[in-house]
């Protein structure tokens, strides 16, 4: 048989049939087969249960493309569940149980207990409590409203059939039932905004390409999620391939293209590995390639894959990567829409976007825009990282506090400390404090705050983050990845990273800190790109929220939070040091001398401030300051 | 170049359709299977594609996963992005360092088996601090994890 779906008709009866093998299996066990499970080892897992299972003579079907007579069970590899932090984990239905941490050794019980006695192994479930046995208990899962990533952690990514099982492709079917403005008009009325992090509403861009005359056009996808600290649509790229190919195949039927890009980052080879796999089996069925479903419409997609270049993101950055030169960005007007890939149409939207489209075109127009704010409706997906107690992948709908997203999805900040700020946005993005716990998230509170949501890096920190060195950082990151293209970026950062590493050195001046205003003011009016334009937002909010550390740095010389090594002291304590020379046996430089028995001295001028000592001092006789 | 290399050169040059709008993805498998771009397979993909040299330095020079000089055979990627940062990363670089004796900026070891690299996220934030060994993700690592892995290695190459 082949595998290709003839038209519309033949679509919804492979739709019924890989939904009813999926419901033919009476248990399911699904192996979260995201980044971060995979690297604890979660592949050893999923191997090891088929094998047990088939010791016990359990039906296997470890694929819905494969018959078997009577399964008893499913055994699959899914997309990231979100909750990292916690894996590998493993999912079993009908319960929803989710075990965490699980470990190969675990596999015997697994089987014996829960899939064959249908037993919960208490000591795998989230903190060992029944009450959170099932996976949308736990309040991290609790207070979520995943949409979007729904799928990723229910499906196996690498087969078309389970896409299929959900109805998969449908809204691509309904869509072609539709003229081209139709579903324009659906995305528009929705309201979806650019999820990439600009907030342009992705119906009136789709429209402005379909309205035009020009006949070639193009469709791309950003996948080049080069944030520091964003990873969410790698788990879609891994966990829900096909819902961005559909997203993209809505878009391309919208505005009349026939070919499409995805842009990947290198850094992300599993998910490049997975679109390959899912763009092979999309045009195997007949979903890619010519006259889909018998309908007439023509529309492919090629698979790039980024070289390292963090600017890359941006759009005319990204059509000129595709093209094979060097990837800097060109001065708009024209914009992409206009003359965007080998200067023609484009329609680029980010990842996220593309997945949202098949379920507002599922569910109308109205269902997406119930969700969220009037001006932001629907979800975001947001990277939950840093100091907080659980890290992972959430959605939420937007103007969701900033306090419900860090206390009670994230569990509040790790080992007890205290907030102090979320950076969010990455490089191009600020700082949010105590004071904007309870703003909502949205575009455009997030606007006036001097933060943008970015692409959805949210980067917790406690009070033990200096936000100086914090700027400094994505300076330093930003310098990097400038292409060097614009001179207000290519030296006007450079000109803020040197004034950043002088005060973390304690070198700095009071007049500094107006000279890193003032060159954030003529960078982010006059750079080519929005790399450039945001480049010193991370700047400009740190030192509008926590002016009093820059000024503890420049004017004390001290590092309030002691991570700026330049500005740190360490010293012995003479009453507590029992002069017993550990510590100066510990020190790799030679700074600390004494007499056995008397209190030992650092010599400033040789210490690096390595630590060594500090760990070493077995009476607690040696501090920083 | 060599005979050999030049069919090797040649295949993933008709893969892409000798098509100068692939020449990343043709740069990219070149130095996948070479561990890096000699300037002999620049000027001869560039004679090929129709380009001109300096357009392939040009492009070569601009990505940062291009290496014109030899890569080792494993390629440790330390993640220094906000969330690794903020969860000590740069102890674990330079434990990594320390450990495979690099000094200055070398960042490939001697014997061609080790090199080092920093990238500004990986997207395993959820794992920090993270680095990869050819692709191989390591969650939550700490200098002492480091070492241990290094010498794992070591040991699988009887060094």
């Amino acid at each position: 048989m082949s595998d290709r779906i003839a038209d519309i008709e033949a679509l919804r009866q492979r739709q019924n049939f890989a939904a009813e093998r999926m419901r033919a299996q009476p248990t399911q066990v699904l192996v979260c087969a995201g980044t971060g499970c995979l690297a604890g080892g979660s592949l050893r897992i999923y191997e090891r249960l088929i094998e047990l299972c088939r010791e016990r003579g359990l039906q296997v079907q470890v694929s819905l493309r494969e018959h078997v007579d009577h399964p008893d069970i499913g055994v699959k590899k899914s997309g990231c569940n979100g909750f990292c932090e916690l894996g590998p984990l493993v999912r079993i239905d009908p319960q929803g149980w989710l075990y965490t941490k699980v470990r190969p050794e675990d596999c015997e019980e697994i089987v014996s207990q829960s899939i064959v006695k249908g037993e919960l192994i208490e000591r795998l479930i989230y903190e060992n409590n029944p009450a959170y046995a099932a996976q949308y208990d736990i309040p991290f899962y609790a207070k979520q409203t995943r949409v979007v990533l729904r799928d990723c952690g229910h499906i196996n990514a690498e087969d078309i059939e389970e896409y299929l099982a959900l109805g998969g492709y449908g809204a691509f079917a309904d869509a072609l039932g539709m003229r081209g403005e139709e579903i324009c008009k659906i995305v528009g009325d929705a309201g979806l905004r650019g999820r990439g992090g600009g907030g342009y509403p992705t119906g009136r861009k789709w429209e402005q390409v379909r309205a035009q005359r020009e006949p070639i056009r193009y469709v791309v996808c950003n996948g080049d999620e080069g944030d520091p600290g964003a990873f969410m649509d790698r788990s879609i790229m891994e966990g829900n391939p096909h819902c961005v190919i559909e997203g993209m195949l809505i878009a391309g039927r919208a505005v009349g293209a026939q070919k499409g890009y995805i842009y990947v980052r290198a850094e992300y080879p599993l998910a490049v590995e997975r679109l390959h796999n899912a763009v092979d089996q999309a045009r195997a069925y007949g979903l890619l390639g010519a006259d889909i479903l018998g309908s007439g419409f023509d529309f492919d997609i090629v698979i790039n894959q980024g070289a390292g270049a963090f600017v890359c993101g941006e759009g005319s950055a990204m059509t000129a990567s595709i093209e094979g030169n060097r990837g800097m960005p060109r001065v708009k007007p024209p914009r992409t829409v206009e003359a965007g890939l080998f200067g023609k149409l484009t329609v680029l939207n980010n990842v996220e976007t593309f997945a949202t489209v098949p379920l507002i075109v599922r569910n109308g127009a109205q269902w997406f825009a119930s969700i969220g704010t009037q001006t932001s409706p629907g979800t975001k997906a947001f990277a939950l990282t840093g100091n907080v107690r659980n890290t992972g992948l959430i959605e939420v709908p937007m103007g969701t506090t900033l306090r419900e997203v860090v206390f009670d999805i994230g569990g509040g900040i790790k080992d007890g400390h205290d907030f102090k700020a979320v950076q969010i946005g990455g490089p191009s993005g600020g700082c949010l404090t105590k004071e904007h716990l309870d703003m909502p998230l949205d575009f455009d509170s997030l606007k006036k705050a001097g933060a943008m949501i970015g692409s959805g890096g949210l980067v917790v920190m406690d009070e033990h983050t200096c936000m100086v060195e914090v700027a400094r950082f994505f300076m330093n990151f930003t310098q990097n990845e400038s292409c060097g293209k614009c001179v207000p970026c290519r030296e006007g950062t450079k000109r803020m990273l040197e004034v950043l590493e002088k005060i973390v050195s304690g070198n700095g001046e009071l007049s500094d800190l107006d000279m890193l205003l003032e060159l954030a003011d003529t960078i982010s009016q006059t750079a080519l790109c929005g790399l450039g334009k945001t480049a010193a937002g991370p700047v400009v909010s740190t030192l509008k929220y926590f002016r009093d550390e820059y000024l503890a740095h420049v004017v004390d010389k001290k590092c309030p939070t002691h991570v700026c090594t330049k500005l740190k002291r360490i010293y012995i304590d003479a009453d507590r040091c029992k002069g017993c020379s550990k510590c100066a046996r510990q020190c790799p430089v030679l700074a600390i001398s004494g007499v056995i028995k008397q209190p030992f001295r650092i010599d400033p001028d040789k210490c690096i401030k390595c630590g060594a000592c500090l760990t070493a001092c077995p009476f607690g006789a040696i501090g920083e300051e | 170049m060599r005979e050999k290399d030049c069919a090797v050169v040649d295949r993933i040059l008709t893969a892409h359709n000798c098509d100068a709008t692939n020449l990343i993805a043709i740069m990219q498998e070149i130095q996948a299977h070479f561990r890096y771009l000699s300037q002999e397979s620049m000027e001869y993909i560039a004679a090929k594609l129709g380009i001109s040299c300096a357009k392939v330095y040009s492009v070569a020079t601009f990505y940062e996963n291009f290496s014109l000089s030899p890569k080792g055979k494993y390629v440790f990627r330390v993640c220094d992005g906000t969330a690794c940062h903020v969860r000590k990363s740069t102890a674990v670089l330079n434990a990594l360092r320390g450990e495979l004796g690099l000094v200055y900026d070398s960042n490939t070891t001697d014997d061609l088996l080790f090199t080092i690299e920093t990238v500004s996220c990986l997207g395993a934030c959820g794992l920090a601090p993270v680095l990869t060994v050819n692709d191989v993700v390591y969650p939550a690592m700490t200098p002492e994890k480091v070492k241990e892995l290094v010498r794992e290695l070591k040991e699988r190459e009887h060094v």
